[in-house]
């Protein structure tokens, strides 16, 4: 018992600490951009753009390894979500005005799926 | 102006969804994942939203973006409510540190 508390201690920290120098590493150094450097703000529509990525892998993580099929469920929820905030912030940093329409797109399209896709756990259990 | 404050919005917007995602990663159980998830990130998408409109001003996209956080604040309670039901009707099993379960309760006092 004692052993499996220290080794879920360890995983703990090296959870933290590798996340904590992600961010850190985005925050701080220069990474590559992503747009056209002469455009507003572009140092700082950079790092969010790369955080949103951040934490979508943390959702494609949870898809991948889910026990069940309600966390995938509710991780690709998640992700869907997600894109619209990306697509707004892609809006500002390019000024680009059609990518606020594939945000409002993407939004109904991920309640409809979502719905239909809990309709469907509702009926058959597809868990382990 | 307008623009250090739709910044800040969206870094506030930022915060939450890492923490919620955090959250979707952390912890141990169906629902829980749920509860800190949704809400988390619909907070934060549309704050991001708020801020686009912000830096954006009084033109369609601006407007759209106001559409699209209204749109959000319909349907993810709906979608997370789906979700918690289905999981539930299908046999998922609560965490083994949960103390009670009034979905089941009422079932069963219903029969």
């Amino acid at each position: 018992m004692k052993e499996t508390n220290r080794i879920k201690i360890i995983r703990w920290l090296i959870g933290a600490i590798v996340l904590c120098s992600v961010i850190a590493v985005i925050l701080i150094k220069p990474l590559p951009f992503l747009f056209y450097p002469d455009l507003p703000f572009v140092g700082f529509f950079g790092r969010a753009l790369y955080i949103l990525l951040l934490a979508c892998f943390l959702c494609l993580f949870r898809i991948w390894k889910g026990p069940t099929g309600a966390d995938r469920i509710v991780a690709v929820d998640i992700l869907g979500i997600m894109i619209v905030g990306l697509c707004a912030i892609l809006t500002i940093a390019t000024k680009r005005s059609w990518y606020i329409d594939i945000g409002i797109a993407w939004a109904l399209q991920s309640f409809i799926c979502t719905l239909a896709l809990s309709k469907f756990l509702e009926g058959k259990s597809f868990d382990e | 102006m307008n623009n250090v404050i739709g910044l800040i919005f969206i870094c506030i917007g930022l915060a939450f969804d890492v923490f919620g995602c955090l959250g979707l990663v952390r912890l141990p159980d169906v629902y829980n994942r749920l509860q800190a998830a949704t809400k988390s990130v619909t907070l934060g998408t549309c704050s991001i939203l708020f801020g686009t409109f912000i830096i954006i001003g009084f033109t369609a996209a601006g407007l759209k973006a106001l559409l699209c956080i209204m749109f959000l604040f319909l349907t993810m309670p709906v979608a997370a409510h789906a979700v918690a039901r289905g999981a539930h009707r299908a046999g998922v099993k609560l965490a083994a540190e949960s103390v009670v379960d009034k979905y089941r309760e009422d079932k069963e006092g219903e029969i």
